[in-house]
């Protein structure tokens, strides 16, 4: 069957339509980019695809369900319904940028899957602590929202928490164990 | 010596006979009370720091050198024959590589009688033709460039409509799924028991269609290394999809190779492959560069698979003191333009209750809406609903208390086929959660006329509710309790195999071939292949999801894994652990039987010693022990079933129809536990998604044009985190040590089961109102609650109920 399969059936293509792509800066993570992306393209889109950021997941690409969710000089934005164009100029914070954020160690940490010289933020390590992820698809926009908030205000409640992430949805239902990992900083945090 | 033996494995309701190849003798089961050290223990999730950082890596996350992407046209008709399709101006697009559609795709069959393009197209989604083109952006226009002209068809939307005989035709061979009789079981005589009976209550229920809505979509990469082909691919089962797509392509088996990573759930829609692996497959080979295919948000609303709606018709005949004397059900499942078939809707009312007679009638309708897929627990979430509720009610009209029914009631074995269980502790469950939830017996015929009496608070001893929640006025929010069972399987069975190997360094592989679909699979199996090596768990690595490295699995669906997969790496680890003291023991001059390893050291009885592993298996180089383990045959003459209970606590505001689920306790029984931190995440998540689908979810479909109206994550109302309820939970951790070698049994499905009539029930005791149909919206309740004159603390006497402690 897989030998009598047609070779690909389109013709010579037909001339560009639209602007076709324009240089674009952003600064994600403390770092610069230029990338040359069509303007029609999504933050999200570019973040994926241009600069190989994967942990921004797309999951509607509406703006329904906060998979997406980067910050924008502190504010958590659902990055697809962000035109790329829009970004320059702003620091983007993305999942990546997390754990290299919160402070460099100097020595080797056993955590797997990370890089050598990283630890985690607290939000992360309390995440892991209380399993508070099944698939994990949703889990970067999660902790970017739960970051965003706990920037602004280290204690929060539990309807502060709650609030903060009722844009983010979870399918497998590891609410209640995000909420217990949240609070668990939120305790750390009052204990200082 | 290997030898064959025919073993039953029940997977989702359905048993199945299997022939297995029995390569090494019984590992002996983990007693009651084994010195189990890790196994057990909540260890935090393994790859648990790669989803934190955003590193994990996903199908959808797969980028290759020179990757095309895919986007599916999809029919906007519920029924239509293509009369001409004409993409000329979509192959203009600049950056369009190659398009296909029925009048240029190999005829594949597809779903039996149909085609991977079929010139009919039988629900609105349905797949029309497809785009490879270097970016998505593209695809999408030249997707809008593709001229189709549809011959619209009349079509039928529900089940009932299309069992009748003038209902226009799905397919040729006619509506029902299998011929027009539906499937029947029987026990006993219905009639004879209906005739004994003091009480019989008649009633219909609905359940609706509900989209899984996993946050990764179907999704996929193909690409071919000359005539292999190597497929990413977010799924539950990478060898199905392996042995599926080589056979739909003609090729080899050892010429397809599946990964599957991290996986962003699947909940019973991921099983089977899809058309978007073929038509990946087929558009990657046509230009000759790797194609990704992921479905869009709408598309997987509308294509990916639903639970299938039910309508049931429920009978049930019960003496004075509460004995069931008989139990009929005829359930209709709406599969869909293409279903796989019904799910046991009839389990429940066949096998939880001891009942002597019994008749279910299922049928599988065609309609021409999206296809149907199994989804957690299928068939049995929504034959719970009804049987529990009919349970509640007649309790109450007996004057029983409904957990006293159930216990009336008890099976203390099979009662389908008669013989024990390999362990059943339901009713301890049911006493547990009703002390957890502090349920006190409910008596009094106020509450079998339903005279809408909201309980009176006084008699209630509940914590108020949170703050932030708005002031209460009196009456109007009413709180209400309610409880419902779960029985379902968990048993598992071969074929499913493992290999563990130690390096030189000490440290050990466990190489699988089964895959981790959020459940924390990884993270069990490490544990159990630890416990039995002997080593540290931080020395043991576990890989998976991948058909090219690790033997055959199967499905990570019908809470299989653990049961199957979990024995299978013991037998591994256990060959593995012999081999390597058969090697301590030459090279120390020890006999082997003086020897145990554990935490990474070796140890001798006498002469009393201790040296590392790492010593042992340093001295042989680059010698390789290795152990091969395989799922051994499943016990006989024995049901293993799992079982639980759950209570909800609720509110409802009579003036707003708006219910809100404050708490639910859970009881389950899976046997051993093996990570109590991970197996707590899939009783809340169940029970998550039983409030989803009590309380909100619903695909609705316009029947002016056959279209879903809510093919996305607003209008699609999944739980957000202001939805949860305050979930307590218990296991009771009674290892089995019939079922298999490791005690334990799956627990992916159970946890959903019971959720949605124990929140229905706790309506009713709340309001006196029964909703059958769900879910539970406010509508439903606003129009119930108006039928009925709505008792408040203004107007005359409500009615008190005596409470009896249990």
């Amino acid at each position: 069957m897989a030998k009598n399969i047609a070779s690909s059936n389109v013709p010579a293509q037909s001339r560009r339509r639209g602007p076709g792509r324009v240089p674009v800066r952003l600064t994600v993570n403390g770092e610069s980019h230029e990338v040359w992306v069509e303007p029609r393209r999504t933050l999200l889109d570019v973040l994926r695809k241009d600069l190989g950021l994967s942990g921004t997941k797309k999951v509607c690409d509406r703006g329904q369900c906060g998979a997406c969710t980067v910050l924008l000089d502190g504010v958590p934005v659902y990055s697809c319904l962000k035109l790329a164009i829009e970004c320059e100029g702003v620091r983007v914070e993305t999942i990546e940028g997390l754990a290299d954020a919160h402070h460099r160690a100097s020595t080797l940490e056993g955590h797997e899957g990370l890089a050598l010289g990283e630890s985690l933020h607290p939000l992360q390590r309390a995440f892991v602590e209380h399993d508070a992820f099944q698939c994990g698809f949703c889990t970067p926009g999660q902790i970017m929202s739960l970051k965003a908030l706990f920037d602004r205000n280290p204690r929060p409640t539990v309807d502060e928490i709650k609030n903060a992430v009722a844009g983010n949805l979870c399918r497998c239902g590891a609410y209640p164990k995000i909420l217990r990992a949240a609070l668990s900083v939120a305790e750390a945090n009052r204990q200082e | 010596m290997p030898k064959i033996v025919r073993t039953k494995v029940e997977f989702e309701g359905e048993v199945r006979e299997r022939l297995v190849v029995v390569e090494e003798d019984r590992v002996p089961a983990w007693g009651v009370e084994a010195p189990l050290e890790i196994v057990g223990r909540g260890y935090p999730r393994v790859g648990g720091s790669q989803i934190v950082t955003g590193r994990a890596k996903y199908s959808a996350d797969v980028q290759l050198p020179g990757m095309l992407y895919c986007r599916v046209l999809r029919s906007p008709c519920p029924h239509a024959e293509i009369e001409s399709i004409d993409f000329t101006q979509a192959a203009g697009v600049y950056g369009v590589r190659a398009i296909l559609a029925h009048t240029n795709a190999p005829p594949i069959r597809w779903f039996g009688n149909s085609w991977l393009f079929d010139r009919v197209v039988r629900y609105v989604g349905d797949e029309v033709a497809a785009v490879a083109a270097d970016d998505e952006d593209i695809a999408e226009d030249a997707i809008e460039r593709i001229r189709v002209s549809y011959r619209e068809l009349p079509y039928v939307l529900d089940a009932e409509s299309a069992l009748k005989p003038d209902a226009p035709r799905v397919h040729a061979g006619g509506n029902v799924v299998g011929g027009p009789r539906g499937e029947v079981y029987r026990r006993g005589d219905v009639k004879a028991g209906f005739a004994a009976s003091d009480l019989v209550v008649e009633e219909r229920y609905e359940t609706q269609a509900a989209a899984h809505n996993c946050l990764e979509p179907h999704c996929c990469v193909a690409t071919w290394e000359g005539d292999a082909l190597l497929l990413w691919d977010s799924t539950q089962h990478v060898y199905g999809i392996r042995d599926e797509v080589a056979a739909t392509l003609g090729l080899p088996l050892n010429k397809v190779r599946v990964f599957c990573g991290f996986m962003g759930g699947g909940f019973g829609s991921k099983q089977g492959a899809g058309k978007h692996e073929i038509i990946a497959a087929l558009l990657a080979r046509m230009t000759g560069r790797p194609v990704k295919l992921v479905l869009g948000r709408r598309a997987e609303n509308l294509a990916g698979g639903v639970r299938h709606s039910t309508v049931q018709y429920l009978k049930a005949g019960v003496r004075r003191d509460g004995m069931l004397m008989a139990l009929q059900l005829r359930s209709i499942a709406n599969v869909g333009a293409y279903g796989t078939g019904a799910s046991e809707v009839a389990g429940p009312v066949r096998e939880l209750y001891l009942c002597p007679n019994v008749r279910t009638e299922q049928y599988a309708v065609y309609t021409n809406t999206g296809p149907s897929a199994a989804f957690r627990a299928p068939g049995y979430v929504e034959g719970m609903f009804a049987l529990e509720s009919t349970m509640d009610e007649i309790a109450r009209r007996l004057g029983i208390d409904p957990l006293r029914m159930r216990l009336l009631n008890y099976a203390a074995n099979d009662p389908m086929r008669g013989v024990s269980y390999s362990s059943k502790t339901l009713d301890e469950a049911y006493r547990t959660g009703a002390s957890m939830i502090g349920w006190k017996s409910q008596a009094g015929s106020e509450i079998a006329k339903g005279a809408g009496a909201g309980g009176d608070p006084d008699s209630i001893e509940r914590t108020p509710p949170e703050s932030g929640d708005g002031p209460i006025r009196p009456g109007a929010r009413r709180r209400g309790l309610g409880m419902a069972s779960q029985i379902w399987g968990g048993g598992g069975g071969p074929p499913a195999y493992a290999i563990v190997r130690l390096n030189a360094d000490g440290t050990a592989d466990v190489i699988t071939g089964t895959q981790d679909i959020g459940t924390g699979t990884k993270t069990v199996l490490t544990q159990i292949a630890a416990e039995e090596l002997g080593l540290r768990i931080e020395d043991v690595r576990t890989t998976l999801g991948d058909t090219g490295a690790g033997p055959y699995a199967p499905v990570s669906a019908g809470s299989m894994t653990v049961p199957s997969m979990g024995p299978a790496v013991r037998a591994a680890a256990r060959s593995a652990r012999e081999q390597l003291l058969d090697l301590a023991s030459s090279l120390l001059q020890v006999p082997a039987d003086r020897l145990s390893v554990r935490e990474g050291k070796i140890r001798s009885a006498s002469p009393p010693g201790e040296v590392a592993v790492s010593e042992v298996t340093g001295r042989i180089g680059d010698f390789m022990i290795i152990g091969k383990g395989a799922r051994g045959p499943n016990p006989d003459n024995v049901k293993v079933r799992t079982f639980g209970a759950q209570f909800a606590e609720v509110e409802v505001d009579v003036e707003t129809g708006d219910v809100v689920v404050t708490r639910v306790v859970a009881v389950h029984d899976f046997g051993r536990v093996i990570n109590p931190l991970t197996l707590s995440s899939q009783v809340e998540g169940g029970i998550v998604q039983g409030t989803g689908y009590a309380l909100m979810e619903e695909r609705i479909i316009d029947p002016k044009t056959g279209r879903p109206l809510n093919p996305n994550l607003e209008a699609y109302k999944i739980p957000t985190m202001l939805d949860v309820p305050l979930v307590d939970y218990a296991f009771v951790d009674h290892p089995d040590v019939i079922c298999n070698s490791i005690g334990a049994r799956g627990a992916g499905e159970p946890p959903i089961i019971p959720t949605a009539p124990a929140i229905a029930n706790a309506v009713f005791d709340a309001t006196g109102v029964r909703i059958r149909s769900l879910p539970i919206t406010r509508e439903r309740m606003l129009e119930q609650l108006g039928k009925m004159r709505v008792q408040t603390p203004d107007s005359s006497a409500r009615g008190r109920r005596k409470r009896d402690a249990l």
